[in-house]
């Protein structure tokens, strides 16, 4: 079968550190996967390679049985791979709106446009219009993003990514930094994820990754320990001594 | 609901490009300027040759983040090359002349694009630099053609279109710039309300951010770039077709670091800051050398330190205290002016 996100012996260094060891990983087309790692087991770095900001030193990565592995970052949105950061990577001085509107002109192929104004193609702002709505910012689309609480900028963090209409969408910790209040609101947006679309989270609250994920790999020290459903993972021996028993 | 969403989304999204009546106030008052001082043509076109020369460098530093302290690289490509062109009688119509020596820079400009979008602002500063320098040091030793430091001899500029020739007044001069300068900021603002402008923007925000929602990060700097160069190689153009002269000092250092000045007096990213900043840079020189030949270094420095020292905003918060004061006691308004939000470089 063709996954919807597979990696082939996916190797990494940093001179002598070795932080991704031969990972081989296989995400099912539609799944809700989730990687899960104590601190340190290189989790972002597997994404950041997934995602092009880092080179691996070896292995492949496929997208839906295409080989993305020398692809630059931007292409590999453009084909289909979105993701959020751990750390909010927004734009300080831009509004909701044109956050927005940019990921949307650019997927609709018009962002290279020189000659046309912003806001002039009905199909992008309606686009634009139904994300906001959706991520409930329609009512500070008009605010620097500065100047947002941090619960809208991380509804933001995640309206960014999905606004790029991703096939496959990467969740580096999306409920990181969320005061409680404000954790509702972006754990429905994670859930009301359209079916289709292949979801790979990041995640250090187990509630969170239980209660979403179907499917579970858990990275320790670079080098996959375990995979499998939630309830074989929680009750492997392995994963309890190595990683929920430290949690515990 | 969502139709409503979706207009008021389109009027929001347009809004930005919007022409606002304080830009038509604007350039009425260049254009009434232009005309009530018809004996100080000379330094107003000196002015506009200026502010088009910071609208270039206003582009990349204001919009992309791009800093540069070679711009005059720029400029003296397109200086000499209007010279040559005039001097070998190759093209003598000024306007076409002007785009040609434009188009020259353009070349320079995309071919360095590549060498200036790697690395972070000081590998840039230096790249740029060294760009600019070596295009002077390459004019100096090609003195056969550029004519070294004597500069360029027997430079002839034809009348525009056959018709306008240029005037001992510097009348002809003054409205064939202050055209050019209003046809390239309309260009320019077109641009940068377009979502390629846009795109520079976040670019500038956030480029890791940037290329994760698709934008082509590099190709994006390098097309502003370029843009940029054209530009400042027509306003490299200007100065020859309107003094008569190139000669080696426009490749100076100086004039690309005077242009960064004018950006911090006038603010950036809004595309009248280097405007702004290109005539109050312009007459305080005039002031500080009528008041002290010697010494007007000092108080431009002077100036600039208290600039970035209170904050541009703080001071046109003060200059625009009175006519608020005005309008409020006429119309009952609040603040109803208020300059456009930007950064300082």
């Amino acid at each position: 079968m063709t996954y919807a996100l597979e990696t082939r012996g996916l190797d990494k260094h940093f001179g002598g550190l070795h932080v991704t060891r031969n990972l081989s990983l296989q995400i099912r087309p539609g799944a809700r996967h989730a990687l899960i790692g104590p601190n340190g087991a290189g989790k972002t770095t597997v994404i950041n390679q997934l995602t092009g900001v880092l080179e691996p030193s070896a292995g492949r990565i496929l997208l839906e049985g295409q080989d993305i592995t020398d692809l630059p970052v931007h292409k590999r949105v453009l084909r289909g791979l979105s993701r959020t950061f751990q750390i909010n990577q927004l734009y300080p001085d831009l509004t909701p709106l044109e956050t927005i509107g940019l990921a949307v002109s650019e997927r609709l192929g018009g962002g290279g446009n020189w000659w046309r104004r912003m806001g002039t193609r009905d199909d992008i702002n309606a686009e634009i219009a139904d994300t906001l709505e959706r991520f409930r910012l329609l009512d500070v689309m008009n605010d620097r993003t500065s100047t947002l609480p941090y619960g809208k900028q991380r509804l933001l963090e995640i309206a960014v990514a999905i606004a790029a209409k991703p096939r496959v969408l990467l969740l580096d910790e999306p409920a990181a930094g969320v005061p409680e209040g404000e954790r509702k609101d972006i754990l429905a947006a994670v859930a009301a994820l359209p079916r289709d679309v292949t979801v790979l989270l990041i995640e250090h609250d187990m509630d969170l990754v239980f209660s979403f994920a179907d499917r579970i790999s858990v990275l320790v020290s670079g080098a996959l320990l375990v995979e499998g459903a939630p309830d074989e993972v929680a009750r492997d021996p392995q994963v309890k001594a190595v990683y929920l028993g430290e949690a515990a | 609901m969502t139709t409503n969403a979706q207009t008021e989304v389109g009027f929001h999204a347009r809004q930005h490009g919007r022409w606002h009546w304080s830009e038509f106030a604007f350039w009425i008052v260049v254009l009434a300027v232009g005309l009530a001082f018809p004996s100080r043509y000379l330094i107003m076109t000196e002015i506009l040759r200026l502010a088009l020369f910071a609208l270039s460098l206003d582009l990349i530093l204001g919009y992309a983040g791009i800093v540069s302290l070679g711009h005059a690289a720029f400029f003296g490509v397109g200086a000499y090359c209007a010279g040559l062109l005039s001097v070998h009688g190759i093209i003598n119509e000024p306007v076409l002349a002007l785009i040609v020596a434009g188009l020259a820079a353009t070349v320079l400009g995309f071919a360095t694009s590549f060498l200036v979008i790697r690395g972070v602002d000081l590998t840039r500063l230096m790249v740029t630099l060294g760009i600019a320098l070596l295009m002077e040091a390459l004019a100096e030793r090609f003195s056969n053609i550029t004519g070294g430091t004597d500069g360029l001899q027997g430079i002839d500029i034809q009348p525009i279109f056959g018709v306008f020739a240029f005037d001992m007044f510097g009348r002809t001069g003054f409205f064939y710039s202050l055209a050019v300068l209003f046809v390239l900021f309309l260009l320019a603002r077109i641009i940068v309300h377009s979502p390629f402008g846009l795109s520079l923007r976040a670019i500038k925000n956030n480029p890791l951010r940037a290329s994760a929602i698709g934008i082509p990060v590099n190709k994006r700097l390098i097309a502003i770039y370029t843009v940029a160069a054209f530009y400042a190689g027509i306003a490299g153009a200007l100065f020859t077709q309107t003094t008569a002269l190139a000669s080696l000092d426009v490749f100076a250092f100086e004039r690309s670091a005077d242009l960064v000045l004018l950006l911090v007096i006038g603010g950036s990213g809004y595309l009248y800051g280097g405007l702004i900043g290109a005539a109050v840079f312009r007459m305080l020189q005039e002031l500080f050398q009528w008041i002290t030949p010697q010494y007007w270094m000092f108080w431009i420095g002077l100036v600039l330190v208290v600039i970035v020292m209170v904050g541009r905003h703080r001071i046109h918060a003060y200059a625009l205290w009175l006519p608020n004061l005005i309008l409020k006691q006429i119309a009952g308004r609040k603040a109803a002016v208020v300059l456009t939000d930007n950064e300082a470089p």
